[in-house]
């Protein structure tokens, strides 16, 4: 029978069958982080468990630590705290750490795939809802809480209900400016922050074959953002290439053996899925959100809506709160907001390609005078990888900041904030209230959108922008 | 884990679409803070006043809902960020149980892991129940019967909901899931040497 990609990888990895459409699942692997990393490994000890399989878990600190220029792991002291757990706990029990500064440190989602560490065909959890962004590679991956780590580390598995099988197919080729960002963006703008609740998403189609293996990562890391815990694209040619002798990947004839096991994966032809939705790559134009939930989302040539056309008292509540806290009034052109701030970075679009396209349309400007404009890579490969091209000149000359690796303002757990009322254009995931910081208002839009907004000092329109 | 069997209580309302985990409780509350002590910051950002007093217009903030013990919440409640926290935050307040018509996926299992009942119903019951409550200022009680999987409005009318098996026991019970998987370690070690054999490319670059 023809069977969709998620399941070929979920079955195999049932241990036990559960009843009640829940299963026991075996996890590959466990990224865990500076933010609730070492507290889960200690907690595992204190309830008297001892951590199963060391060699599958992987630590890097990401969220609580400073990017400033110069940083090191004490510049932000309450991340200190956090990391000098996570340092303890993991030298305690034999848990992989990159380390500040280290080769290998990076954000979770960025490092991860940059190391090996997840490869298609494999499990992968980490207390992180981002974690769905590992199916870029092909990964079964997705996010989970404080206790559900606990239980992975304590067994190595964990009891999850099967979820339901979505796909987006994205057909044709990408219009002018338009990015993987734009295109995820612009589904869950079109199909709602709920329409993947209880599905595990696959991408397809010819748009995301033409991606890059960085192209798919930002596609998978929105899909929680459409409510579905996992994102996948199939494997092929272009991620076996990406992947091939990364630190952690297989090499000689396990790299064969795995490559040939990776082609068996993709979704076979003919097999169901239970919602199956496409998208014309024509119909979607460089993307900005608005309001507070990504779902509030616009072609960059939009209008802000009218709450009075919400389509249910619920959202007509969340649309109005959403205007006032953005101070944003119905029918104003989103294009020309004035914005003061611009961030580049996050696990969404940190990675080299998303700062080549941002440094392509710098060069040769400068960033507007009353802008704050930081750049900060997704980990200390990206950061070298672009430093050695050239790239962090390109920022600089414009009137960006350089910055160290981390999540930084895409979650604001690190003492950084964009401020009270500031408007920033942000490459990160989620425009949630206060999300970068008390009163700041978020707008989220793809590396060369977030570009052409510092230099215009507004939201603007990339394709006047042209390199 | 703490155990659930009933609950009791006037149901707030708080119905808008999407609200997030950001919201319920922002990261910086959580940066080397534990499980306990979040209460007062649940909703922090929509509950206080910049000098810190309470907001009268938060839903939360009026005298009927203070002490409520259920949430109505709007569509895709506990979106977002994988926060633990969020939980936390909730029961700090007082809430053990959330009605909402759908729920984040990752706050939706983190509400079983600590013994706070997330239940489904449909959008229409949800704004049903807000009308009575709010018809009788909050004086008249909803009540969540997990043993008998039904809710009982405040004007007395019954509403079926249904809870995974799993999760109604492991809710009823207090049960700690650890043990339980570890009872079927034989299992989970036989499941990892065929696998080790069938897929040495997985393993063999990471293993020690």
């Amino acid at each position: 029978m023809p069977a969709t990609m998620f399941d070929k990888i979920w079955d195999p990895h049932v241990v036990a069958d559960l009843g009640g459409g829940w299963s026991l699942l075996y996890c590959d692997r466990v990224l865990v982080h500076d933010l609730s990393g070492g507290r889960a490994l200690q907690e595992v000890g204190e309830a008297g468990y001892k951590v199963a399989r060391p060699d599958l878990v992987f630590a890097t600190p990401d969220h609580a630590v400073s990017s400033a220029p110069g940083r090191t792991s004490e510049t932000f002291p309450t991340g200190a705290r956090l990391l000098a757990g996570l340092r303890q706990r993991a030298a305690e029990t034999g848990v992989r750490l990159f380390d500040l500064g280290q080769d290998g440190n990076g954000i979770v989602h960025v490092m991860g795939p940059e190391l090996g560490i997840v490869l298609p065909g494999t499990t992968l959890v980490c207390g992180d809802s981002h974690t769905c962004t590992n199916g870029g590679v092909g990964s079964l991956a997705f996010g989970i809480g404080a206790s559900e780590l606990r239980h992975v580390l304590a067994t190595q598995t964990l009891p999850q209900k099967k979820p339901k099988r979505m796909r987006i197919r994205f057909e044709g080729t990408a219009p002018p400016g338009v990015t993987p960002k734009d295109m995820i963006l612009a589904a869950i703008g079109r199909f709602g922050a709920a329409a993947g609740t209880g599905y595990a998403m696959e991408y397809a189609g010819s748009a995301v074959r033409a991606l890059s293996v960085e192209g798919r990562l930002t596609l998978c890391n929105l899909s929680i953002e459409m409510g579905a815990k996992i994102g996948m694209v199939a494997p092929d040619e272009t991620t076996f290439a990406w992947l091939a002798g990364r630190d952690f990947a297989p090499k000689g004839a396990a790299w064969e053996a795995a490559v040939k096991a990776w082609r068996a994966l993709p979704t076979d032809e003919g097999a169901s899925f239970d919602r199956d939705l496409l998208i014309d790559m024509r119909d979607i134009a460089p993307q900005i959100t608005w309001g507070t939930s990504p779902e509030q989302v616009l072609p960059v040539t939009g209008r802000v809506p009218d709450p009075a056309e919400a389509p249910s008292p619920e959202k007509r509540t969340a649309w109005e709160a959403a205007l006032t806290y953005m101070g944003l009034t119905p029918g104003q052109e989103i294009a020309g907001t004035k914005v003061d701030w611009v961030f580049i970075g996050s696990c969404t679009n940190s990675r080299i390609e998303d700062l080549r396209a941002a440094a392509a349309v710098l060069r040769g400007r400068k960033v507007a005078p009353h802008v704050t404009a930081w750049v900060v890579p997704g980990s200390e490969r990206v950061k070298h990888e672009a430093e050695a091209e050239g790239l962090h000149t390109a920022f600089r000359e414009a009137g960006f900041e350089w910055r160290e690796p981390g999540c930084a303002l895409c979650v604001a757990a690190n003492g950084e904030s964009v401020p009270p009322g500031a408007r920033c254009v942000s490459t990160s995931n989620r425009n949630f209230v206060g999300r970068q910081g008390t009163g700041a208002r978020t707008h989220l839009a793809s590396p060369a959108m977030a570009a052409a907004a510092a230099v215009a000092g507004a939201i603007a329109d990339v394709r006047q922008f042209a390199a | 884990m703490e155990k659930f069997t009933t609950v009791s209580g006037p149901a707030a309302p708080m119905l808008s679409a999407n609200v997030d985990t950001d919201v319920i409780i922002p990261i910086q509350r959580l940066v080397g803070t534990g499980r306990t002590g979040l209460g007062p910051y649940a909703f922090e950002r929509l509950r206080y006043n910049k000098d810190g007093s309470d907001n009268p217009d938060f839903v939360l903030n009026r005298p009927q809902y203070r002490d409520s013990p259920i949430l109505l919440a709007g569509p895709n409640f506990g979106c977002g960020s994988s926060r633990e926290g969020a939980v936390w935050a909730l029961m700090g307040m007082g809430f053990r149980a959330v009605l909402a018509p759908s729920f984040g996926d990752i706050f939706f299992n983190n509400c079983f892991q600590n013994g706070m009942l997330p239940i489904a119903l449909p959008e229409e019951t949800i704004r049903q129940i807000a009308t009575e409550t709010e018809a009788a200022q909050g004086a008249r009680h909803t009540r969540v019967d997990l043993a008998r999987q039904v809710v009982v409005t405040p004007d007395g009318h019954e509403v079926p909901f249904t809870v995974d098996a799993r999760k109604r026991e492991a809710l009823l019970e207090g049960l700690d899931d650890i043990a339980l998987t570890l009872r079927m370690q034989d299992r989970i070690n036989a499941w990892y040497a065929a696998d080790r054999a069938a897929r040495p490319w997985a393993w063999e670059s990471v293993e020690r």
